[in-house]
């Protein structure tokens, strides 16, 4: 199992230099002088010259990535532009606010597209089976920045049960979390639903069934536990998307996360803490696709973790 | 030389795939409904009763009649004849997003999964980078450097899409180049390109054209999520996620001029879900994608 770990990790540091490389090209890639634009279009040519020498930009594109990189692994992502504050004390506090959202959604959806896929599962070819799929596919078709506007008229302007945007406690996580797992819900529960059907095709459902186990129990204690397996790895995958899809609910629900951050500093041009915000969301994602395919293997006991 | 005998059914695998296709009710009504929206987007002028930009300042806010059935925005613009201009700027943003995803993405899959070795390590690695940016996030990164604007927007799309199409492509590659054919086609002196492009890439077919749709979902989705951010199209464009995005003030007052241009996203996006899981179900139902 360690060997396994040690591996993955392995594998998984070219696609962390691949990140960065990413994230420092957003800058060099930008038209024009990067000094000039740090330095803002109305700064003097004296102000310009200063920036480039303060920040290496007059070395060779090597030299200037390799800082780039020193500076990444030991949190130093120089200063926002705009506040002038470090590009970290920026983002962090942001990004814990985004990781809350995510994390609220991803129980969320997981808890709700189990319960729809398992449903829809046991009732297959019937009606229930129809309407939930029908669900499923309003879930993934609908925009967020749509579903999230609805439910504020709805929950917050007409009924008045959740306010409508901030961040000060539970009750405002609410319905952002709801908009924002929505679509990942209708994921889980399309994979759940097909990995249950598998599941109960089995024998030995088969001979649970024989033995005459109840089917509550057969359904909830045999085959769902299986059935998860394959899960896990959606939920993985859910969780980048719901970061990356965190961008458009922040916005709408004015929740003071990573995601709006960036696009407000991309209207701003505050290029370092869109290549900060852009790396720490990436850098994210894989770890947490390292974690679950770690779990992954540890769940499901058929597969080896030696061998490919 | 069994394996080139004429198909036994008279229908041929074409036949066979669109039996399935239409008896499919769900896929149907995807096609249907794209097939509409094609042609409102080309006969704009002729279905729009009133000009999209054009302003009316005794229609302000005014809500859904006979007279404007989607109502008017803030501006006294009619909303339904701004959707109905809007369909064309959301089918070419997707349909130009496709075709540069699409041509990119194959091209490298092609590469990688046939010359192997160093290519196909450099395209994986590639992949695994462009994946690593989940979502939202790699069209942000893209619009981050080229500025705001719909080739930003395309550009964005068509980058978010490239890694689907290497994988899908370079997969069916690996699958068929060990196949007899391939060493046939090399033994009579075939050169790589052709092997590659008469060979290999009609085994492409399948799995690309339910990518295709699939993709155009995501990709309306995403390139409509960016107008709504101020990133694509911008005012007065009838661009539906730039009016998503103007009717959001308007919530309180007149929530159809921001509820109409949803709806709009929302079909568009789920006639390309419908079909592409149709597309799917009757060209194999346990392809992976």
């Amino acid at each position: 199992m360690i060997h396994y770990i040690l591996r993955r990790i392995l594998i998984l540091a070219p696609t962390l230099i691949g990140i960065t490389l990413v994230s420092f090209l957003i800058l060099q890639l930008v038209p024009g002088d990067p000094a000039r634009t740090i330095a803002g279009l109305e700064a003097d040519e004296d102000t310009v010259q200063a920036v480039r020498r303060e920040l290496g930009l007059d070395k060779p594109l090597i030299v200037q990535y390799g800082l780039f990189l020193k500076n990444a692994v030991t949190g130093n992502f120089g200063q926002s532009i705009r506040t002038k504050n470090s590009v970290m004390a920026e983002i962090w506090p942001r990004f814990l606010n985004t990781l809350r959202l995510t994390f609220a959604s991803i129980v969320i959806s997981v808890i709700v597209g189990v319960a729809i896929g398992t449903i829809a599962a046991k009732h297959h070819n019937t009606a229930v089976d129809y309407a939930t799929m029908g669900l499923v596919l309003l879930g993934v078709s609908t925009p967020t920045f749509w579903s999230g506007l609805i439910i504020i008229l709805v929950f917050s302007v007409s009924l008045g049960w959740f306010p409508s945007g901030g961040a000060h406690g539970l009750i405002h996580l609410v319905l952002p979390a709801v908009t924002l797992a929505a679509p990942s819900a209708a994921i889980t529960a399309r994979m759940t639903r097909s990995s249950m059907l598998e599941v109960l095709r089995q024998d030995y459902i088969k001979t649970a069934r024989a033995k005459g186990q109840k089917e509550s129990r057969v359904i909830y204690g045999h085959a769902l536990k299986n059935a998860l397996i394959p899960t896990v790895t959606i939920v993985g995958l859910q969780f980048g998307y719901l970061m990356g899809g965190a961008v458009l609910v922040e916005i709408i629900f004015t929740w003071p996360g990573l995601g709006r951050l960036i696009v407000n500093s991309i209207l701003t041009r505050d290029y370092p803490i869109v290549q900060a915000g852009v790396m720490l969301f990436a850098t994210t994602f894989v770890l947490t696709n390292l974690i679950v395919d770690i779990l992954y293997h540890y769940l499901d006991p058929r597969i080896s973790y030696d061998g490919d | 030389m069994t394996e080139t005998s004429p198909p036994k059914k008279p229908i041929g695998q074409f036949g066979l795939f669109w039996r399935r296709l239409r008896r499919n009710r769900l896929a149907v009504a995807g096609m249907l409904i794209i097939a509409a929206i094609v042609l409102v987007s080309l006969l704009a002028p002729h279905i729009a009763p009133y000009d999209p930009l054009k302003q009316n300042y005794r229609a302000l806010l005014a809500p859904m009649s006979g007279q404007h059935w989607f109502g008017c925005d803030q501006v006294g613009r009619d909303i339904f004849s701004r959707i109905v201009h809007g369909a064309g700027i959301t089918l070419r943003i997707g349909v130009l997003a496709i075709l540069i995803g699409m041509a990119a993405g194959i091209g490298l899959g092609l590469l990688g999964g046939y010359y192997g070795g160093l290519m196909d390590i450099c395209v994986v690695y590639l992949t695994d980078i462009l994946l690593a940016f989940p979502g939202l996030l790699l069209a942000l990164a893209v619009i981050a450097i080229f500025g705001p604007g719909i080739t930003s927007v395309i550009l964005a799309c068509s980058f978010s899409s490239i890694p689907q199409f290497i994988r899908v492509t370079r997969g069916v590659v690996l699958a068929e180049k060990e196949k007899d054919y391939v060493t046939a086609a090399r033994a009579i002196g075939e050169r790589h390109t052709a092997i590659m492009m008469r060979y290999i890439l009609p085994n492409c077919v399948a799995p690309l054209v339910v990518l295709v749709s699939l993709r155009m979902a995501v990709i309306i989705l995403i390139a409509s999520g960016l107008s709504f951010l101020g990133f694509g199209a911008q005012p007065p464009s009838p661009e539906w996620g730039a009016m998503l995005s103007e009717g959001r003030a308007y919530l309180q007052t007149a929530p159809h001029i921001a509820i109409f241009p949803g709806l709009a996203i929302m079909t568009v996006v789920l006639a390309f879900n419908l079909l592409g899981d149709g597309l799917r179900d009757a060209l194999d139902p346990r392809m992976k994608i």
